[in-house]
């Protein structure tokens, strides 16, 4: 019989994350701080929006781009976040979560060949999806002395003739690292010199901790050679309603908006509907969650800082990543023996990039009380082995 | 708002509902030092704005008898006291949890808890409704809490996430 695989799927590696998780499961009193969606449940007047959207029979399809009113909803908000002007109907669409926009963004967009630079540690996808377009990845490796910040030397140092996309991935899960006004600058000028596209994710961008979100599609210039995704699965606690969306320039839209009508038809439509309701009267919600995290963020690295756990300080996301070289184990080894030896389930940095090594991903989507009792064994464990 | 106003409102919506929590633990939670933490704690209490610290209980769990009523109250204010002198005759009674005075359709609203059912009865119609210028009452049983003071009470959170990847 031939082989029914695509040797192109077959050599994507499975995400690493998943591995600690299935042991987890099977581990009797294992506890977790791995998990990557907030704590909360969706608030309930959003939740209340979809379920009187069932009520009233909207059980159809909605056009393929997505509601009218949640697109003018999104525009909207791009305008007020960001000073932003897009036009709902051809410069926005609604998609089955970020990861979706992620993946139609670099295949709306590349060539065989063409090469797409990824900052590591950095979200699973891109790679995976950079590969399934027949492009190129190309990977920059962030640096913990620079919190894991991009610096524009380093797209330089990786930008070939073949370049046609960076993925700018900030607020950055696994770091929690985010870029201010002057790092996106300095990036927005590397990028334009290199006549790049940007394909922004910022899923994360309400929840940061040292003052607004930057989008780099609102510096001069930027918006016409950017694609920002974003979505409502971090800021309003909807994860399981699957709802994120894309805007940016006509021309790609347009394209993407092919890809997605044929592979995905639209967005769930109870979930646009709740979804409206998050972008008219959510901020109120997003500012409670806020306030939650960036509590338990201080916790958390006034826990560390105290059991000699170097971390620098996150301000976005909610995730730390603390560094754990000082103990001579991989990434791997540690979360290893912290699972055996604790129960303690995080993930390690490598999950995200062969940079990540060296660093462990804890986060902080867990009440005060699930924390202080995973940070006691997280100590013990340190005390041990140091 | 204030540095002050803001530490204030924030630490008074957090404690009201984790009332346990420690002052080095709302030091580092609030990144204010935990001497002023403690300063405002003081403040609060001296200017009575936080009245103590209790404990929720759910009793209907619990194997002790207990019923909470809710009573309308409708009383004729007095001259220069308003409602407050009769509120106060009222409150004062150990087995009123609450005194609320009510816009709409009647006056006083008296909540009684952790009492018998004849101990409600005789409270109502020996000491409440003898009482000069009430006018009338009507006492309403609570059958069941669902939430109370913001917190759900007929279930427990449970993290119900799912293990996934990415």
């Amino acid at each position: 019989m031939r082989n029914p695989l695509s040797e192109k799927v077959t050599e994507i590696k499975p995400s690493g994350i998943r591995k600690f998780f299935d042991i987890v499961q099977e581990m009797e009193g294992a506890i977790s701080l791995g998990v990557g969606e907030p704590d909360f449940d969706t608030p309930w007047h959003i939740r209340d929006e979809g379920i009187y959207s069932l009520e009233k029979g909207r059980t159809y399809y909605t056009s393929n781009s997505g509601l009218k009113e949640l697109r003018e909803e999104i525009c909207r908000y791009m305008k007020r976040t960001q000073g932003l002007d897009f036009d709902p109907l051809t410069e926005s669409f609604v998609t089955v979560g970020g990861s979706e926009a992620i993946d139609l963004a670099l295949r709306a967009m590349v060539d065989p060949g063409d090469e797409v630079l990824i900052p590591q540690p950095s979200y699973v996808s891109y790679e995976p999806c950079a590969v399934l377009a027949d492009a190129v990845p190309v990977i920059i490796e962030l640096k913990g002395e620079h919190d894991f910040r991009l610096q524009p030397e380093e797209i330089l140092e990786k930008c070939t003739d073949r370049t046609k996309i960076l993925v700018l991935p900030y607020p950055n899960n696994p770091t929690g690292a985010v870029m201010g006004m002057e790092d996106l600058e300095a990036i927005a000028k590397v990028v334009i010199e290199k006549d790049l596209y940007i394909i922004s994710d910022e899923i994360y961008s309400e929840l940061t901790y040292n003052g607004r979100h930057v989008s780099i599609a609102s510096l001069p210039g930027m918006q016409e050679r950017t694609i920002v995704i974003n979505g409502f699965s971090k800021a309003y606690a909807m994860t399981g309603w699957r709802l994120g969306y894309a805007v940016g320039p006509e021309k790609i839209m347009r394209q993407m908006i092919k890809i997605h009508q044929f592979a995905i038809m639209c967005a769930p439509t109870t979930s646009q509907y709740a979804g409206i309701e998050a972008l008219k009267n959510g901020d109120e919600d997003v500012a409670m969650m806020r306030e939650e995290y960036d509590r338990r963020r201080r916790l958390l690295l006034h826990e560390f800082a105290d059991m000699g756990l170097p971390c620098f300080e996150p301000f976005g996301a909610f995730y730390a990543f603390p560094s754990i070289s000082r103990f001579g184990m991989t990434s791997d080894e540690f979360a290893t023996r912290l699972l055996k030896e604790e129960k303690l389930a995080v993930v390690p940095g490598t999950a995200f990039g062969d940079c990540g090594e060296g660093y462990i991903r804890i986060s902080y989507a867990y009440s005060v009380d699930d924390l202080k009792r995973a940070l006691t064994r997280l100590r013990r464990f340190i005390d041990r082995i140091s | 708002m204030s540095e002050n106003r803001e530490l204030r409102k924030k630490l008074l919506t957090y404690i009201e509902k984790n009332s346990r929590a420690q002052l080095d633990e709302l030091a580092v939670m609030f990144d204010v030092p935990e001497i002023n933490i403690a300063n405002e704690l003081k403040a609060l209490e001296e200017e009575g704005i936080i009245c103590g610290y209790h404990t929720m209980i759910d009793w209907s769990k619990t194997s002790i008898e207990e019923v909470s009523a809710l009573i309308e109250v409708r009383v004729t204010p007095q001259r220069g006291l308003g409602f407050d002198s009769i509120a106060e005759r009222i409150y004062k009674y150990p087995e009123v949890q609450s005194v609320y005075l009510m816009s709409g359709g009647f006056d006083l609203m008296v909540i009684l808890e952790g009492k018998s059912l004849q101990e409600v009865a005789g409270f109502v119609s020996n000491k409440l409704s003898t009482m000069d210028s009430i006018l009338s009452t009507a006492t309403h049983f609570i059958l069941k809490k669902y939430k109370d003071h913001g917190t759900i009470l007929t279930k427990k959170y449970e993290d119900t996430r799912e293990i996934m990847s990415p």
